[in-house]
């Protein structure tokens, strides 16, 4: 029984058994994905890196990026099946009927054209029998249904004159001019503030309902999903594993994969271990013939390795597992000690570092203010704040990145210089620095033993042999095992790069840690393990930890205190807990409110609250 | 010469390292302004540079410059002279201040071959180069453009594989291989249509005879169009790849729209900078084939006054290219500013 | 091959996991594609008459045998030049002191202008200020002018034509490699590095020059081509090797006079500069375009300044 019958015409939009290969190397990249949207309600694609997600999303509008061919399966449309039209009728579908927006608002708008003219092209296509000249009354009644204002302003600008959130806007604006039946979405929060994400969430909510729009709304990050899709179809190795209503598939999944992603993502309201999934994906051709998540699966029976097909359960459900009542569920969380720093008589207490006024500057522009702060030994200090705050700028202070400061940065007894150059090697040493990209991270051209080799050749005065064994240690500290020394980056994933970068500033003997947003550029899955192991690291090794993040559940999963910056100066300060429950400042109940959350937590015990 | 890197052209545009400039100063207020009046400080900066080398290369010459040039013809009085011309007599600095200060009032000095104003010798000259320029790189950089804009639209094609490969031929032989293949085909051992060499009575104009002009501009064409088509070619093609057009496409935009009105906006900038580029290859390419054709333009001039150690027709010579390469890199740093919206803003 | 057609990002992250940035395997690679193989093997066909020439010929470059512009004889296959003598000998004695010149001003000119273009990049400010500064004011010349303008000072010398050649070169060569450094210095992994507060030369030679050792290999290879243009036109112009030397450019200008004659005396000469910069000019598009495949620059362009996660 094909989807579109089960679930009856009045579906906007049924994809049916979608397959999307790779044309050359003749490697399916998505393999039987199939969904239904209905007239007004948001369908959340979830999925990690190597999902197929944005694939798939992009297949609705029967496109594919070059080298890629959709080469199966049907996306049923208004009676007509998308994937079969001519080039002509795909022109008039998308824009018109269908539209889509981007990630990357920066990148899809043309640069060398003004805002207001890339609006208008829509109605050119779509409405050309309309008024020559677009009227700028409708183009500026579309930008304020966006909630941009100053429309004038707007529309004769060009795109790098607009901020992140006013493009995104300008892009949804775009995608709703004519009215489509069908919106895709394809993380479009990507890389903006909190703030700015949330209000564009509202805005595509609110469109949604008051034209009767569908919209695919693609995301890997959880929060989000929950906070705005009515259905949830999760997606793993180019697979679709379970889609249903959001209550049902966030709330009380059925599919083990959901529910180890659902474990990996940090809880709005409690301190609890995070648990992350073992293994990797599979890269597309390398796919097991069976299920695709069977070898990191925690319930695999011998039926696993047969192909598995989705299969109804109730309340329209789709579940793609063989397991018949889905997976029990899983224990909750272990909840996470209150504090690190609680670990008995032999714990070093007092405090590692001061910062006193410490104010620095790009140019002549300001960007940290008398910021002054105390950081306890063997403690987690999260810095949050959104871009812009000054957080990052602090960082490169402490480690000496940034050297164009003033007022007085004492780490372990020592008072530091503002540059490098006049810092002693050992103060150097002391103070390691974790990059958030860990594709960037690495030097492509050294293998991992190379990289390690390099700071204990630098900071001692080892033997070989010497070196090597605390390469081997440091490498097991991580989780890494030994035949990851002769790769090179580029054979890892992010997550093994990311250790890997944590190994080189381990194999030092750090007492300071600085994680600038280490796990942002991860999937979420592979940011759980990664947070769970720095906090393994910094109790076993008694490292403290200066974690600077705009992820609050990960700031509640991670760190002992906090403090929350916002134009340079901190604005708040206090235990985590304190900070989060009860936040006293405007700004930080501003920045919790508007922060999505993965938060069904009755349902735990079966009933669905929000 | 025509040999050039695949990267962006390294025109004068090279990658500033951003500074950071107050919002509220008069150079944010003004970018385009600031940027002209920058490249004109630099390229004036450079033009004394150039004056300082070639002054440099051509005074210090071992022995007395005198004797040199002068060579078994050195009475006394003719030194005399020529030691004052060439203000021997006073130290380097002075020298080269008397020098810049000659120039600057317009006094090249006299060729010491012909015993003429400098001046006199190369104006005409300059006039006959520029004919060849002009027509050169007029008909290159449209042809050029043409074609590569066709190349990148339909790209992987028939026109595109074919028009790569002549044009990766053509981009390699040395111009003088060039020009003398087109003269054996159509002066000499294939047909005999036209001159093989393309002497202008001194006094007449070059258009006179037209005929002596086909081969030295054909030569011109044919060794600068095939920069100007793969420089064109990927531009478009960048374009073309780029995100903004894939949501051309994804919001109904058809081929030709996501050509002309997204693609080739963008590479406006590139062709132009590849056009001004164009123009300084020709610069350097009207030395050989001037010489190939014994046409007298300014490259020939040069050529003969360094045979014959004509010091100050060499100087001259010199830095009127340098200027005009000075000039071109200004010019075309400005016009693909203006071009490219983007890059007006103040690097904040 | 390897890129599995997916997004930019994708394809780069793919093609990343290609092991480190052999510049042998990027070779070999290079000569597999059709433009590679055929690049090779012309260059391979002019260097081996160049260089084995001197050896296979027969009698004396210098000798007059025969009479100006003879046509082609049983003795002589390709005639007579000029001053009667044989065109074959001259050819294969010829071309060894153009390839040798070449080689030479080339290894000198990027050489130089890849430490002045990381230097550049690398400590910014001021330095870089005065490095691209001067590179302008030699860069304002056309480069054979320039080569001209020193050739008329000191007289057609061997070390001159490579000096000046090689000062052609260098601030090309800065250019590219200081806007391919500077992207490297950029990198977080020259960051981490400076921040073990290694010093900067060691920095600069150990992470930024490995990073842009693509960019100079595709540079060498456009400028070896330039370099044989620029002084087989010298020869031509008569500012190269002095006659009765044989030398293919000069011959080229020497025998243009009899080309109704014995085109052979000039054509041959001409030929094989053609077939060898022809040949480079090729293999080095080749190997441009297997880096395109596997690139850090292209990586660079695509900006890894937002966080891109592995392929969705």
């Amino acid at each position: 029984m094909t989807l579109a019958a089960a679930a009856g015409e009045q579906s906007l939009l049924a994809v049916e058994d979608l397959h999307v290969r790779a044309t050359r190397q003749r490697v399916d990249i998505v393999t039987g994905v199939s969904f239904t949207l209905e007239r007004g309600s948001v369908l959340g694609l979830v999925g990690e890196s190597g999902s197929g997600k944005t694939t798939t999303a992009l297949a609705v509008l029967g496109y594919a990026r070059r080298g890629l061919s959709i080469s199966g399966g049907t996306v049923s449309f208004q009676g007509r099946d998308v994937l079969s039209m001519s080039p002509g009728e795909l022109l008039d579908l998308r824009g018109g009927s269908i539209a889509y927006v981007a990630q990357d608002p920066a990148s899809a708008l043309n640069p060398a054209l003004k805002v207001g003219h890339q609006l208008a092209e829509v109605f050119r296509i779509h409405q050309p029998e309309g008024q020559k000249r677009i009227g700028s009354d409708r183009l500026a009644a579309l930008l304020t249904e966006v909630g941009l204002e100053h429309v004038p302003v707007v529309t004769e600008s060009y795109p790098h004159q607009l901020s992140g959130g006013q493009q995104q806007r300008v892009m949804v604006a775009m995608a709703f001019a004519c009215r489509p039946s069908v919106i895709v979405l394809d993380e479009p929060t990507t890389g903006l503030d909190v703030t700015t994400q949330r209000r564009v969430l509202d805005t595509v909510r609110s469109l949604c309902r008051s034209h009767g729009t569908g919209a695919i709304y693609v995301s890997h990050d959880l929060a989000v999903v929950a906070d705005i899709a009515d259905h949830v179809g999760v997606m793993y190795s180019g697979a679709m594993v379970e889609v249903g209503e959001a209550t049902q598939v966030l709330g009380n999944p059925s599919h083990p994969y959901t529910q180890a992603l659902l474990a990996a993502v940090p809880s709005h309201s409690r301190r609890e271990r995070l648990r992350g999934i073992g293994g990797l994906p599979p890269q597309p051709g390398q796919r097991p013939s069976g299920c695709a998540f069977a070898p990191r699966c925690g319930f695999v029976q011998p039926a696993c390795s047969e192909p598995v097909p989705l299969v109804a359960r109730e309340r329209g459900r789709l579940v793609r597992c063989v397991l018949p009542n889905g997976a029990e569920s899983a224990q909750p969380a272990a909840a996470a000690n209150e504090r690190s720093d609680d670990l008995g008589p032999d714990a070093e207490q007092g405090v590692i570092a001061t910062v006193r006024d410490l104010s620095a500057s790009y140019g002549t522009v300001e960007v940290v203010k008398d910021v002054t702060l105390s950081l306890n030994r063997s403690t987690c200090l999260a810095v949050v704040g959104e871009s812009g705050s000054g957080k990052t700028t602090f960082a490169r202070c402490l480690v000496g990145m940034h050297s164009r400061w003033h007022g007085e940065i004492t780490i372990d007894g020592r008072e530091l210089p503002a540059a490098l150059s006049r810092r002693s090697i050992d103060d150097v040493r002391r103070t390691q620095y974790i990059f958030q990209n860990p594709y960037g991270a690495l030097n492509p051209r050294r293998t991992v033993e190379q990289l390690l080799d390099q700071p204990l050749k630098h900071f001692f005065t080892l033997s070989g042999t010497e070196r090597g064994e605390r390469i081997g240690e440091t490498l097991a500290a991580v989780s890494l095992s030994g035949d990851m020394l002769d790769r090179y980056p580029g054979q890892l994933s992010g997550g093994e790069r990311q250790r890997v970068a944590i190994a080189r500033a381990l194999v030092v003997e750090p007492r300071l840690l600085i994680c600038d947003e280490v796990t942002s550029a991860l999937d979420v899955s592979v940011q759980a393990s990664v947070v769970e192991l720095l906090r393994a690291l910094q109790q076993s090794r008694r490292l403290t930890l200066l974690f600077i993040t705009h992820n609050l559940p990960l700031v509640r999963a991670i760190a002992d205190d906090v403090v929350v910056m916002s134009a340079g100066r901190i604005v708040e300060r206090g235990s985590a807990t304190d900070v989060l429950d009860r936040p006293q400042h405007e700004y930080t109940r501003e920045l919790i409110a508007n922060a999505p959350a993965v938060d069904f937590s009755g349902t735990r015990d079966g009933s669905t609250s929000r | 010469m025509t040999v050039e890197s695949q990267g962006p052209p390294a025109l004068g545009v090279d990658v500033p390292v951003p500074v950071p400039v107050d919002p509220g100063s008069w150079r944010a207020a003004h970018p385009l302004t600031w940027l002209l009046v920058q490249r004109l400080a630099i390229g004036l900066l450079t033009l004394v540079g150039v004056s300082m080398l070639v002054f440099a290369a051509t005074m210090l010459l071992p022995g007395n410059a005198a004797y040199a040039v002068l060579g078994q013809s050195a009475t006394p009085e003719r030194l005399a002279a020529l030691e004052a011309q060439l203000h021997l007599d006073q130290s380097v600095v002075g020298q080269y201040t008397s020098w810049a200060g000659d120039l600057l009032r317009g006094d090249l000095g006299n060729s010491l071959v012909a015993n003429r104003p400098v001046s006199d010798l190369l104006r005409p000259r300059i006039e006959n180069s520029i004919v060849l320029v002009v027509f050169a790189g007029v008909i290159a950089s449209v042809i050029g453009t043409l074609l590569g804009v066709l190349a990148a639209a339909r790209r992987d094609g028939v026109l595109d594989h074919l028009l790569s490969v002549v044009f990766l031929t053509l981009t390699a032989l040395p111009e003088f291989v060039v020009a003398i293949f087109l003269v054996m085909i159509f002066a000499t051992n294939v047909w005999h249509i036209l001159p093989a060499i393309s002497p202008v009575p001194p006094g007449t104009s070059v258009f006179s005879t037209p005929d002596v002009l086909v081969l030295p501009v054909a030569t011109l064409i044919l060794v600068v169009i095939p920069y100007v088509f793969r420089m064109t070619r990927a531009a478009v093609i960048e374009a073309l790849e780029s995100e903004y057009v894939e949501m051309a496409v994804l919001k109904g935009a058809s081929r030709r729209r996501r050509l002309f009105a997204h693609a080739l906006p963008n590479a406006a900038a590139p062709i132009i900078q590849v056009v001004g580029l164009n123009l300084l290859y020709l610069a350097g390419g009207i030395v050989v084939i001037e010489f190939v054709f014994n046409y007298p333009g300014i490259g020939q001039g040069l050529v003969s006054a360094v045979q014959a150690r004509d010091i100050p027709v060499i100087q001259a010579a010199v830095l009127v290219l340098a200027a005009f390469y000075i000039a071109v890199n200004i010019a075309t740093d400005v016009v693909a500013l203006l071009a490219s919206p983007r890059r007006r803003r103040a690097r904040t | 091959m390897n890129s599995l057609g997916l997004s930019k990002e994708a394809r780069l992250a793919v093609g990343r996991r290609a092991r480190g940035q052999n510049t042998l395997r990027l070779l070999r690679n290079a000569l597999r594609t059709p433009r590679g193989a055929t690049g090779a093997t012309l260059v391979a066909i002019v260097v081996l008459i160049a260089a084995l020439g001197p050896l296979l010929a027969s009698g004396s470059p210098t000798g007059s045998p025969g009479l100006p512009f003879e046509n082609p004889t049983e003795g002589a296959i390709f005639g007579y030049d000029e001053l009667g003598r044989d065109v074959l000998t001259r050819v294969l004695h010829g071309g060894w002191t153009l390839l040798l010149l070449a080689a030479a001003a080339t290894i000198v000119g990027v050489g130089a202008g890849t430490i002045v273009g990381v230097a550049a990049a690398y400590f910014k400010g001021l330095s870089d200020g005065v490095l691209m500064r001067t590179a302008d004011i030699v860069l304002a010349f056309p480069q054979l002018v320039l080569a001209l303008l020193l050739v008329s000072v000191a007289g057609p010398s061997v070390t001159l034509i490579v000096f000046a050649v090689a000062l052609a070169h260098t601030p090309q060569v800065a250019r590219v490699v200081r806007a391919a450094a500077l992207d490297v210095c950029e990198r977080d992994y020259v960051k981490a590095i400076e921040l073990f507060r290694i010093s900067s030369w060691r920095v600069i030679f150990g992470e930024v020059v490995p990073g842009v050792v693509s960019v100079i290999m595709v540079e060498l290879g456009l400028r070896l081509t330039y370099s044989i243009l620029v002084i087989a036109a010298l020869s031509f112009l008569g500012f190269g090797l002095q006659p009765p030397d044989p030398n293919w450019g000069l011959m080229v200008n020497e025998n243009r006079i009899g080309l109704s004659q014995n085109p052979w005396a000039l054509v041959v000469p001409a030929g094989l500069i053609a077939v060898l910069t022809i040949g480079m000019n090729t293999f080095t598009d080749a190997v441009a375009r297997v880096l395109l495949g596997v690139d850090e620059i292209a990586a660079t362009r695509a900006g890894m300044t937002t966080p891109t996660p592995e392929p969705k």
